[in-house]
């Protein structure tokens, strides 16, 4: 049988390959309900935890009384530190070489810390037996505010670190300080500020948000005494980094422990890290033998388990008159709560935070990053965003609008005068990067025409004339930004998480009959993996998406992967499995060339199999070829038809984007209405326009969230005053903005296919668009920033300080 | 989020409802929409031993129209004042109000009188109940009394009902024909209390205002009836000086909190906008 005689469009339709809209094959589970997440595993014997929490965000703890707890009938157990240090596990280290408390040890450093576990035979008992243990408490004084961080007589925090003056990064100027890094060339930045014709300052601040995944972190942790094996289901973004971890500190060896990741509903890199939640669950699993489930609930994970963002960019450009950038200065203070548990690659404490330059071409620049503690919640994670690059493009796109209005210049203009030129690519950035590919002017363009952007500022000015004679209470914003991402960590030259190279990894195995089942090391969160992954390999393959199976998430099956965050499946994983993909070709031709009896230079790939160059009748299409792998391979050729590439990134890619953002702002009440809001991104080869669309669509109602009110606030006590969904804000459909999405593709020229990722783009592109929209409407009467998040109360402040409103 | 054990009862009249709460007292906590009292629980903010549901009282559900006033049973859901018509022909006030409230999910289940009786600041039908006059029917084991909103508000979460009473009914008087009305909400999302909300009802008569009542919803620790606002619109024809000092009366009995939705100035502040522009959209609706 040879079905290689239908039409060419007809065979590429049915293989629903790269760059067709197919359908989510995950939705046919999830829309009907049918999704399987930590918290639907029901295990025989199975029992829960509970954490005890602090109600104080820093205080010593005098004592624990956990016999009442223990007393209450149902109750198995009740962790504290003390228990844990039996087995050397009342802390634990952090992706940041810092060490974090799994139960208070001494004292609290954030409000809900969890200072014991108790382990119940069900879940209302366990909520019960909280209540009941008893924990007193001497209060110390409170350090809330970075800023003061640092100051002489600022209370203690981190007792277990005295006499340190050395951190996992360097040294340590202050008792509150963690590392400062630094990149770039001071001296050279220096010059390039003292000959500037202009220069502006400003601080940005980017408050601390939280990435509130709809399910929160979970685990549920069995261990099984007789075969001396423990199995861990979790909402695990990196299920093998977890395994090892969990091997190195509970010393099971790594054979002996199986993790699985189900379905996970959004992590958005809240669920990348090590919570004491999983600690807690597996140590309680070995001491009683039975299986725990611990599932966090929406106030323990908005206030407890892994905050984002909360840098404070003090930013500098360097100008000509003529707004050409000659240089960057930028002074951070991160505020990383009591623990530095970041979740970047190790050598890098600041993340990629020196992709700050941007998509311009600047010639010098220098940073410096003092991270500090404070009484928050540890975290700091990358939300939505590869590394602390949602923070750099957050100052850079900010300090940019602000140096066009002290040239008076349009901000879109300054951009296009700046811009890394196509032709520079390869382009080696100020701060140490090489920038791979890139077209921003096309890109910037477009979305400008798009949008009519000179239409956009004449209504601009004729409403403000209108605001002026008093016709209207509205101002109008335009909001633009130019950002560059710089994701799929990453080469393992540089790139490491606990030392394990930040490679990612494909496994393929073809079945007789031209199935297939492909292994990953990422583990999808909602990004539709099961779908795109199958239309590169259908694509390479010629085998139709629908028969391919991809699978992740079990550290027993899986190949050992570094799982996805960062914007890192497509550019790492992605690449794994086309080159897992063109191993398996290459074998197909050969097994096609002995069945053809050409020899394997003569066939040429069309679409699905092979044909005989000049005998385009003679052809191997690769259902045949996969049959023959069982039957009727050349000699001293093995059987079968499987392949396994792990991918180390030579680079990291760079996708870009061009946003726009229209927003009228109420003055007498602070409120806004995103008029219109058009983006247009660059990953490189679109795999999935549908899945790009969505990810797009998702990442920017997070931004606007982000931008517009979303916060997790401290009072001056110490309180987190946002930790539910009432005052955290979370958009509706209702508040949610219409998107216009369009793209240019300027494909990576060192990735197999040409992709670069896209998942995050939209968040990181849209906060600083927001912003910016914001600012400028407000930019004629002389404005250069105001702070975020930009909700009604805050924006009113500012129209009354301009005297606009009563 | 684990509430404490209780024990669950499901009376099927007001009689067996009124007589479980007069037994329980304290330890008892009536639930209907359960959409104030169950996320409460859940906090273990509230932890009544005794919960006791009115959903199978047929005879607290219903809106009926009894001469010149409109009756509303205590269980009446959101969605069900929505979809009213004669709510729609006599007080279409309380469905622009409850359109406000809350999502559509949360509409279908949440009940009149459990936001009017629970005495959260917050919620948005007390005030209007002050601005529309209404009353509320109370019934505990010595019988049944009346209890003006203007009245039933004391602190927030406190209220004249007390313990083994059951809110049975509201009992809304017809507004004057021709009345306009409206009511202004500014609040952060859907789902979210008002940052600040004005209730207004105004009628005009040869070009002046003729009858004004005015409230604000969560701007102090109860609904607020504006009366002196309202006094200073009766008689102008509701010119800017009129209305100035009308949303200056208004500013000048708030006391809000300040929290997330903005400090204390701000919500202040937003309470006069509101009514400055609830007033004008009554003024429109005038006839």
């Amino acid at each position: 049988m040879n079905d290689m005689t239908v039409p060419r469009e007809e065979r590429e339709a049915k293989l629903e390959g790269m760059g067709c809209k197919r359908k989510r094959v995950e939705d046919v589970r999830f829309t009907q309900g049918k999704g399987n997440y930590v918290d639907d595993i029901k295990l025989k014997d199975m029992v829960f935890g509970d954490f005890v929490r602090s109600p104080y965000p820093h205080a010593r703890v005098k004592s624990i009384d956990t016999s009442a707890a223990e007393a209450l009938p149902g109750v198995l157990a009740v962790l504290t530190a003390e228990t844990l240090k039996t087995v050397n596990l009342a802390w634990m280290p952090t992706l940041a070489g810092d060490v974090q408390m799994v139960l208070a040890d001494g004292k609290v450093l954030f409000q809900n810390q969890e200072v014991a576990f108790v382990i119940a035979e069900d879940r209302y008992i366990a909520a019960d037996a909280v209540d009941l243990v008893e924990v007193e408490y001497e209060e110390l004084p409170v350090l809330v505010d970075p800023f003061k961080a640092m100051e002489p007589d600022a209370p203690v925090l981190r007792e277990d670190l005295e006499g340190k003056t050395e951190g996992a990064h360097g040294a340590r100027k202050h008792h509150n300080h963690i590392f400062e890094w630094t990149v770039g060339d001071s001296e050279a930045t220096d010059l390039a500020f003292s000959k500037a014709e202009v220069t502006v300052k400003e601080l940005f601040s980017y408050h601390r948000c939280h990435p509130c995944p709809l399910e929160t972190c979970a685990c549920v942790a069995s261990m099984d005494k007789i075969k001396g094996e423990l199995t861990l289901w979790g909402t695990f973004q990196a299920p093998h980094v977890v395994r090892t971890v969990a091997s190195l500190l509970s010393t099971i060896p790594e054979h002996k422990i199986r993790v699985i990741s189900p379905d996970i509903g959004g992590g958005f890199g809240n669920k990348v890290g090590v919570y004491p939640g999983y600690v807690c669950s597996i140590v309680g699993s070995i001491v009683l033998g039975r299986p725990v489930k611990w599932v966090e609930d929406r106030i323990e994970n908005l206030s407890a388990t892994a905050f984002a963002r909360d840098y404070h960019m003090t930013t500098e450009l360097a100008a000509t008159a003529e707004g050409k950038i000659t240089g960057l200065r930028c002074h951070v203070l991160a505020d990383h709560g009591g623990f530095d548990a970041c979740a970047d690659p190790s050598k890098w404490p600041a993340g990629f935070f020196n992709i700050i330059t941007g998509s311009y071409d600047i010639p010098t620049a220098h940073v410096a990053v003092d991270g500090v503690y404070t009484n928050k919640a540890p975290g700091g994670v990358a939300y939505r965003c590869s590394f602390r690059v949602t923070e750099a493009v957050y100052a850079m796109e900010r300090a940019i609008d602000v140096l066009a209005r002290k040239l008076n210049m349009d901000p879109a203009e300054l951009r296009l005068k700046n811009f890394i030129r196509p032709e520079q690519f390869p382009y080696p950035s100020a701060l140490g990067w090489e920038y791979d590919s890139g077209d921003y002017e096309t890109a910037m363009r477009k979305a400008m025409e798009t949008v009519d952007y000179a239409g956009l500022r004449a209504e601009q000015a004729e409403k403000r004339a209108a605001f002026e004679r008093g016709e209207t209470r509205e101002l109008m914003g335009i909001g633009v930004s130019f950002f560059t991402e710089i994701v799929g960590a990453g080469p393992t030259r540089n790139c490491d998480i606990l030392g394990i190279g930040m490679f990612d990894s494909c496994e393929i195995r073809i079945h007789p009959t031209g199935a297939a089942i492909a292994r990953m090391g990422t583990i999808s969160q909602g990004q539709g993996h099961q779908t795109t992954y199958a239309q590169i390999l259908a694509t390479e393959l010629g085998i139709p998406a629908d028969m391919i199976d991809i699978e992740e998430g079990d550290t027993d099956t899986a190949p050992y992967g570094l799982g996805t965050y960062g914007s890192r499946s497509t550019p790492v994983a992605g690449a794994a499995t086309a080159m897992a993909a063109r191993k398996i070709k290459a074998k197909a031709q050969m097994i096609a060339a002995h069945m053809l009896e050409v020899h394997e230079d003569d066939l040429e790939w069309d679409v699905d199999g092979f044909r005989v160059k000049g005998l385009p009748e003679k052809t191997a299409s690769m259902k045949e070829i996969c049959w023959a792998a069982y039957n009727n391979v050349p000699p001293n050729m093995e059987p079968g038809l499987e392949a396994v590439s792990y991918y180390d990134p030579p680079n990291m890619t760079y996708p870009f984007g061009a946003y726009i953002c229209v927003m009228d702002i109420d003055v007498d009440t602070g409120a806004h209405k995103v008029r219109r809001f058009y983006a247009l991104d660059d990953c490189g080869t679109r795999i999935n326009p549908m899945i790009i669309e969505g990810q797009v669509h998702g990442g920017l109602t997070e931004g606007y969230a982000i931008a517009m009110g979303q916060e997790i606030a401290y009072d001056d006590m110490g309180n987190v005053t946002t930790a539910s969904l009432m005052d955290f804000f979370l958009p509706t459909a209702v508040e949610t903005p219409f998107w216009e999405t369009d793209w240019t593709v300027t494909p990576s020229p060192h990735h197999p296919i040409g992709a670069k990722g896209v998942g995050e783009s939209p968040n990181v592109g849209s906060v600083p668009c927001f912003s910016n929209a914001v600012n400028d409407a407000f930019a004629h009467l002389g404005v250069t920033h105001i702070q975020m998040p930009h909700d009604n109360w805050r924006i009113w402040r500012e129209c009354k300080r301009l005297g606009l409103t009563g | 989020m684990i509430p404490g054990s209780f024990d669950y009862h499901r009376p099927k009249t007001v009689d067996e409802a009124v007589a479980l709460l007069g037994q329980y007292g304290e330890e008892a906590r009536a639930i209907a929409g359960g959409h104030s009292l169950i996320p409460m629980m859940k906090l273990r903010l509230a932890a009544p031993e005794h919960l006791i549901d009115l959903g199978k009282i047929e005879a607290l559900r219903g809106i009926s129209r009894d001469g010149d006033t409109i009756v509303i049973g205590a269980t009446t859901t959101q969605a069900e004042l929505i979809a009213s018509p004669v709510i729609a022909s006599n007080l279409p006030i309380l469905i622009e109000t409850a359109m406000l409230i809350a999502d559509p999910q949360i509409r279908y289940v949440g009940t009149v009188g459990g936001n009017v009786a629970n005495g959260d600041p917050g919620n948005d039908m007390p005030a209007l109940m002050q601005c529309l006059g209404a009353d509320y029917v109370l019934k505990g084991a010595s019988g049944e009394r009346s209890v003006a909103a203007r009245d039933f508000y004391e602190a927030a979460y406190f209220t004249a009902l007390e313990d083994g009473e059951l809110l049975t009914s509201i009992r809304i008087p017809l507004p004057p024909a021709g009345c306009g009305w409206a009511y202004e909400k500014l609040k952060r999302k859907v789902g979210d209390y008002a940052t600040a909300a004005a209730a207004v009802m105004l009628k005009l008569h040869g070009g002046a205002c003729s009858f004004a009542s005015i409230a604000l919803t969560n701007v102090g620790d109860t609904p607020l009836l504006a009366a002196e606002a309202a006094e200073a619109l009766v008689g102008s024809s509701l010119d800017k000086s009129a209305i100035d000092a009308a949303v200056a009366a208004a500013e000048a009995i708030t006391n809000p909190a300040s929290d997330g939705r903005g400090p204390a100035e701000y919500r202040t502040r937003m309470a006069g906008v509101m009514l400055r522009r609830a007033i004008a959209r009554a003024k429109n609706r005038a006839a």
